[in-house]
């Protein structure tokens, strides 16, 4: 059997499953685990770019993502009226102030003399900064979260169609993988590790305390959408008489139409993204990275700058995740900044990669799009088993209870398995590099 | 008096919560660095390891609270601790020698050994919550403190109470005693030395005769044991969930690399100084402030640096710095 015909096979197998959940759930649920699914094949080849192709191994994900879904609300909800005026410009003079901080302790560590002095002029620009910038940041952010707290009380955004959001998003997680990559890329890879890890929980906790930004964990709802609402579909005369003439109930077919138009939207996304990732593979760049990644000494010996690669696709993949965490929060039309957990935005992702073959992109698209499969339906499998198990128990019995309540659990057991399973038997993923 | 009065609110709301946590992350560490420096690599396991070993000794708890085994003013979960630990080495080996032992045998590239330990984390979490739940879990009993503020505002006089929590005071007796016995272990008899042979060089270890399977077997054992205590001391202390388990991964790793990697003292080290500075720098000032400044001066806003969410910057930071100006850590650990 061929490479071709395998892989082929192996789409068709996940493109089965979703048809089955389509018959035997809904269509609502199929539609739905295809977009999540899209969504999370993107942030794979994020993943796929940084660690395939270039072996940088970071588990910072979940960071990128949030802040793709932070871009959301800065490009697309409505400015808050008088929120500017109150403390938009205290807000943006302080953050000015902050990295004048920290340009000036760059520059002081630069040019004095090592030394007692200038550990001292280090100190004291850092602190005197610090608590400069606390105070323009204070009195402004209290006046921004002041302007009705119950609705609004942060800055909002520019008001722009979401859809521009979505490489703002990119160009967003860019900007912040650049930073991180000028201090954290030189480290070796568990270093880097615990790194990005640390850098993503800072990413979320600065969205769940900065009100004036993101109103925090009070959540900003309502976030404009790239496809018509439900109920003005079902309020169209044309579109009523449409789905009439295919059978469906006009409730039914709004939301389906709908969930297809983000699939869509979704698609053409992936598809840009998936080309452009497989230009790169072949391209003499592709080649060199991966160069760079089977063997850093030699490839420096020929001259490679393998710091100055590593920051370029340390900022592409990152900007990749962005990206889809920008198109992820337009499909939940909500920012819940404490709905990231590391577990679902970076260990999933990284599951996705390995399971689909670590260096091949069609792998990591085949890897989101079957993993998020199982890690939706992981839990009606698990309730249908403890169905089984528990058929014979007495009803109201403390175990079964305890076994009905727990098989939401089943899914993390379940990813790690296939993790597991997969790197011992196929180490090189479903699809493998070639 | 106000100087008496500072000193007293620095102690009760820095100094003693500051020594009970920088014990648990020191012990932590010490299992993480121990795997690093034996095994050669991160265990991103560890959290969850630390989370498997409380949960059995929480559940043995729950048993001996309700068949009336007490153990008076301290808490039941002492007597309870064996049985975890048992519980934890049965499964670190268990999933050493279904899960790491092949990839020790192949030889495996260490990033190879961090990815796989981040599936036995997947499964390690997903056992927790199936067997115990998500949810908070309290489970000390016994006296619950060993001065209370008031008692101590009686005795002394002064307007500042200094409350020491019995759970401060037994994780700081168990860690040293604990600390002691690592040392004396990895000191004194021959399998601790072969351990620091087998760390310091494999090669000549392994010409010298000592058997990698039985240092790796051992090393199992200890860290399953320092995690278990570990956990258990930080669950008596604050409360058993098992994300905030996970999440102690950063701050234990942040200690172990602060301190320097494979180096225990370093991780003991790094634990305080972890510790130390998430709470100084998340604390509010203004208490201790009032009390030293005349009133002219007095602070009108809380004097916090950041707020308590922070946290994770803080340690963060701190390995950053020491990462980039130190890339050994503080105590030199291994470079490779």
């Amino acid at each position: 059997m061929s490479d071709t015909m395998k892989n082929t096979g192996l789409f068709a197998l996940v493109g089965g499953l979703v048809l089955i959940t389509g018959f035997v759930q809904s269509w609502n649920a199929a539609i739905l685990i295809v977009n999540m699914g899209l969504i999370s094949a993107i942030m794979a080849i994020g993943v796929n770019l940084q660690w395939g192709f270039a072996g940088l191994f970071n588990i910072g994900i979940m960071g990128f993502v949030a802040i793709g879904g932070l871009a959301t609300v800065l490009v697309s909800m409505p400015a808050t009226p008088g929120a500017w005026d109150a403390g938009g410009l205290g807000v943006f003079g302080a953050l000015l102030l902050g990295a004048a901080t920290v340009a000036g302790a760059i520059q002081v560590r630069i040019r004095m003399a090592p030394g007692r002095w200038r550990t001292v002029a280090l100190l004291a620009v850092l602190i005197g900064g610090f608590f400069i910038f606390r105070a323009v940041l204070d009195p402004a952010v209290y006046a921004v979260e002041q302007i009705n707290p119950a609705a609004t009380g942060y800055l909002g955004g520019l008001g722009l169609p979401v859809l521009v959001a979505w490489p703002v998003g990119g160009l967003f997680a860019a900007g912040v993988a650049w930073l991180i990559g000028r201090t954290a890329l030189g480290l070796r890879a568990d270093y880097l590790a615990i790194a990005t890890l640390g850098i993503s929980e800072i990413i979320i906790a600065v969205l769940k305390n900065e009100d004036w930004l993101t109103r925090g964990v009070k959540n900003v709802i309502g976030i404009p959408r790239p496809v018509p609402y439900e109920i003005d579909l079902q309020n169209d005369p044309g579109f009523v008489e449409t789905a009439a003439g295919l059978g469906l109930d006009p409730v039914t077919a709004s939301t389906l139409y709908v969930k297809f138009g983000y699939g869509v939207l979704f698609l053409i996304v992936l598809l840009i993204v998936l080309w452009l990732a497989q230009m790169a593979l072949k391209s003499p760049w592709g080649r060199m990275m991966r160069a760079i990644r089977d063997n850093e000494v030699a490839a420096e010996a020929m001259g490679k700058d393998v710091t100055g690669r590593h920051l370029q696709v340390f900022i592409l993949g990152s900007a990749v995740c962005g990206i889809a965490g920008a198109m992820m929060t337009t499909l939940d039309g909500q920012l819940t900044p404490g709905s990231y957990q590391p577990l679902r935005f970076t260990f999933l992702v990284w599951v996705m990669v390995i399971v689909g073959g670590s260096g091949n992109n069609f792998g990591s698209v085949l890897g989101g799009m079957l993993i998020w499969f199982l890690w939706v339906q992981v839990e009606p499998m698990a309730l249908f088993v403890v169905h089984l198990i528990t058929a014979g128990m007495a009803e109201g019995s403390a175990v079964k209870a305890h076994l009905y309540e727990s098989a939401a659990h089943m899914r993390l057991l379940t990813m790690g398995v296939v993790m597991l399973l997969v790197l011992r038997f196929w180490p090189r993923g479903l699809i493998p590099e070639k | 008096m106000d100087f008496l009065n500072a000193l007293v609110a620095i102690s009760n709301y820095i100094l003693m919560p500051g020594i009970a946590y920088g014990s648990q992350l020191a012990l932590g560490a010490l299992g993480a660095t121990l795997i690093y420096g034996i095994l050669r690599f991160s265990n991103f396991a560890h959290g969850d390891t630390m989370a498997f070993g409380t949960m059995v000794t929480i559940l043995v708890t729950w048993w001996m609270q309700s068949a009336g085994i007490s153990l008076g003013v301290l808490p039941t979960a002492l007597l309870a601790l064996p049985f975890g630990i048992l519980g934890c080495m049965a499964m670190v080996l268990f999933t050493d020698r279904y899960v790491y032992r092949f990839y020790r045998r192949q030889k495996a590239k260490p990033v190879i050994l961090v990815i796989v330990s981040m599936g036995v984390m997947f499964i390690l979490n997903g056992v927790v919550r199936f067997i115990i739940g998500p949810n908070d879990q309290r489970f000390a009993d016994g006296e619950r403190f060993i001065i209370s503020a008031r008692e101590f505002k009686e005795m002394t006089g002064l307007r500042e109470g200094l409350a020491i929590k019995t759970t401060q005071g037994i994780t700081v007796i168990t860690a040293v005693l604990v600390v002691i016995l690592l040392f004396w272990f990895l000191n004194r008899t021959r399998t601790g030395k072969s351990m620091r042979a087998y760390s310091d060089n494999e090669d000549l270890a392994l010409l010298s005769g000592i058997n990698p399977e039985r240092v790796v077997m051992y090393t199992w054992l200890i860290v399953a044991a320092l995690a278990t205590v570990a956990g258990t001391l930080y669950g008596l202390d604050k409360t058993f969930k098992p994300f905030t388990y996970f999440q102690l991964l950063l701050p234990i790793f942040a200690a172990a690399i602060v301190g320097g990697l494979g180096n225990p003292l370093g991780a003991i080290a790094g634990g305080y100084i972890i510790a130390f500075s998430e709470v100084t720098i998340t604390y509010a000032w203004k208490k201790v402030l009032k009390y030293l400044m005349p009133e002219s001066l007095e602070p009108s806003s809380l004097v916090q640096l950041l707020s308590t969410d922070y946290k994770f910057a803080v340690s963060f930071a701190i390995l950053l710095i020491v990462l980039l100006f130190k890339p050994t850590g503080l105590f030199s650990g291994k470079t490779a």
